[in-house]
């Protein structure tokens, strides 16, 4: 798409017109993403994705994004203000780094979903795999359905809600990420621990299971966070990780 | 009064009394010890090549007169804004946090003057590092510090860090005592822990992950950015050849001698190879490729004077970068601050506990006090001088081998002093054609 077709996009939006789509079935990505990455606000479709990779990626600017079908690999990587809904599922690494805006999952994640994500919403309508969270800073990530081991991998900070299970070693090396899970958690890493859950934490999850739409109480999730017992080297400790 | 004559006492190889200090230390503390810098055991470096010259087979330029280019492009595979240098000497990655902000400003003032480019580290990119850098190289490592797609449109080029010379397959470790508040803001984490760097990515695992990684790293920056990857000499002849399979517009390998801000001796000493054993396989592989000199190759690791940066180009590097040395350059280890460093229980020349943050001169702590001692406008304009001289030493060879561009040095122009240096490098033992490992007696 060329500058020009931009820029009539944006006088088009500005008048109230309907979402524009565009098909990827004959649109490279790179106009794709340069064309959203141009834009600073708006509606837009995006059909037949066939599983492309770094779909909707680096955008910066409070755009409707609407992805029907899946995608491949870092969908909605690095985003900023936009929010993005996915119709089906998506690859490894969706919303990595996400800095601001909201993702929206229909379908599964595969692995690393918000991985190293700094900040915003990322929610997951059916079950996310391994490594969900890993090394979260600041990203709040809801999962509607179960997680796979080593998720919230030294998780630094932001909020991990899990509607189903967790797998093995959740939490491990956890830093100051906020862990709530309302089914079982097959077991839980080095320094990672069962937390009392208070009253502000209470407050914290029911803002985000509205958020995402997320029909469960807070009263049913257990908290967990770090034993903060690795924070600084100790010989007697070598052994817990 | 005996006469029975005695023999000297004699100290253990093995055991000696460095070891037998370090046996100690252990014992006592229970922890092994950390330290920066890179490798200090000998091991075969530039130092055992020699150029040959010209002879009557081979005409020299003339010093003072004929021209020998030292000016290098970066990143003209797919980058659609490759780097152009000066020079083909360039600043590694240091972060801040490891670094004072004057060191970091300090270094990117004397690239800037020196017309080169130095690189963030671990922990994000500073506004200062930023303003004071015409080139920048931002780093994306595992931990992703600071991270973000703003830094990612201002740097002037990518490098993913996938391994260290002095630490191939480990991650970064910074004390407590260096987590100040603003390096923790930078790098979300509560001040005065000890941060760890992951060893590895966390959203990809293997070449064909790499290759859609760094699509996305392109598509965020509008394909204009030259994507390096940093590689430790651990199998420089394949994760060449899979830097270049995932897309790689230069790579940039890092040899044993290669420092780091702190780490296990044990790992510093005991993993990855030599840099005079990684730069021959990684050409190699470029080699065997088609793509020797349209993937650039930068070298690091123990890089000193303007001969070593002639002899890593002469092995086919199009250019190198230097750490330890460009520390040095502005002020680190100096003899000036000797009663310091004697008060910290080491000497002047030997001090590597950079992770401590009690840096006498200035450069490797968050301490104000301390920073202070750096003025980074002095402190740039020695590191400006330090490459001015390594550029000079480096054409005065080539110019010496006929060479009108510092990339006309090749093989054929180094011979070796040791058996183990000819075999690495691949050029003969001084004084016959026998190139270990490729045939002949």
């Amino acid at each position: 798409m060329t500058t020009m077709a931009n820029t009539q996009v944006r006088e088009d939006l500005d008048i109230g017109l309907q979402p524009r789509t565009i098909d990827m079935a004959w649109t490279e990505l790179r106009e794709l993403n340069s064309t959203l990455q141009a834009q600073t606000g708006g509606e837009w479709v995006i059909e037949n994705t066939r599983g492309a990779h770094a779909l909707a990626v680096g955008l910066q600017a409070p755009l409707e994004v609407t992805i029907k079908g899946s995608t491949g690999y870092y969908c909605a990587g690095m985003n900023k203000e936009a929010r993005v809904h996915v119709t089906g599922s998506v690859g490894p690494g969706v919303a990595e780094n996400m800095i601001s805006g909201s993702v929206v999952v229909e379908g599964d994640a595969s692995q690393y979903a918000g991985a190293t994500g700094h900040g915003g919403l990322l929610v997951i309508k059916g079950n996310a795999s391994s490594r969900c969270g890993i090394s979260m800073k600041g990203i709040d990530i809801v999962v509607h359905g179960n997680i796979g081991h080593m998720s919230a991998f030294m998780a630094q900070s932001g909020n991990l809600v899990v509607l189903g299970d967790a797998g093995d070693a959740l939490g491990d090396s956890l830093y100051e990420a906020r862990l709530f899970v309302r089914g079982k958690v097959k077991s839980l890493g080095a320094d990672c621990i069962e937390k009392e859950m208070r009253p502000e934490h209470i407050e914290i999850l029911r803002d985000l299971l509205a958020r995402a739409g997320a029909d469960a109480r807070p009263e049913e999730f257990r908290r967990y966070g770090s034993a903060r017992k690795l924070y600084n080297f100790n010989v007697d400790h070598a052994g817990d990780y | 009064m005996d006469q029975t004559p005695h023999t000297l006492p004699r100290q253990s190889w093995t055991f000696s009394n460095e070891i037998n200090s370090e046996i100690r230390r252990a014992a006592a503390t229970g922890i092994y010890d950390i330290r920066g810098g890179g490798a200090k055991r000998r091991v075969p470096h530039f130092d055992d090549l020699l150029f040959l010259g010209a002879s009557i087979s081979r005409y020299p330029l003339e010093g003072y007169r004929e021209k020998c280019d030292t000016s290098v492009v970066l990143g003209t595979r797919f980058a659609k804004k490759p780097i152009e240098l000066k020079i083909p000497i360039t600043i590694a990655g240091m972060s801040f946090g490891a670094l004072s902000a004057h060191a970091k400003e300090a270094l990117g003032r004397g690239a800037t003057m020196a017309g080169t480019s130095t690189t963030t580290g671990d922990g994000g990119m500073t506004n200062e590092e930023r303003g004071h850098s015409e080139k920048l190289v931002y780093q994306y490592l595992p931990s992703r510090y600071g991270m973000n797609p703003d830094d990612l449109r201002r740097a002037d080029a990518i490098e993913i860090v996938v391994g260290q010379g002095a630490k191939p397959g480990g991650g970064g470790m910074l004390l407590g005592q260096k987590i100040t508040e603003r390096v923790a803001k930078m790098r979300n984490l509560p001040m005065g822990i000890d941060q760890r760097s992951a060893c590895r990515h966390p959203d990809w695992t293997g070449p064909d992950d790499l290759e859609i990684k760094i699509l996305e790293l392109r598509e965020i920056t509008g394909w204009e950015k030259p994507i390096y990857i940093k590689i430790g000499g651990a199998r420089p002849y394949y994760d060449t050849a899979l830097a270049v399979k995932a897309g790689a517009d230069v790579v940039v390998l890092d040899g044993m001698q290669g420092g780091t801000a702190a780490t296990q001796d044990v790992f510093i000493e005991h993993v990855g190879q030599p840099t005079l054993a990684c730069i021959r396989p990684a050409v190699k592989a470029l080699q065997d490729l088609g793509m020797h000199r349209k993937v650039q190759l930068v070298v690091s690791g123990g890089i000193r004077t303007g001969a070593d940066v002639a002899k890593a180009l002469a092995l086919g590097a199009d250019a190198v970068a230097i750490g330890t040395a460009a520390l040095v350059a502005l002020g680190d280890n100096d003899p000036r601050w000797e009663d310091e460093y004697q008060k910290l229980g080491t000497t002047a020349g030997a001090y590597d506990d950079w992770h401590e943050g009690r840096d006498p001169a200035g450069i490797t702590t968050q301490d104000p006090e301390l920073m202070t001692r750096l003025n980074p406008v002095d402190a740039g304009r020695r590191l400006r001088n330090y490459l001015a001289v390594m550029t000079l030493e480096c054409q005065t060879i080539a110019r010496a081998c006929g060479k009108s561009h510092v990339h006309n040095l090749e093989p054929e122009d180094l011979c070796a002093l040791t058996v183990e240096a000819a075999a690495m490098a691949g050029v003969p033992l001084a004084g016959t054609s026998w190139i270990p490992g490729q045939g002949g007696y």
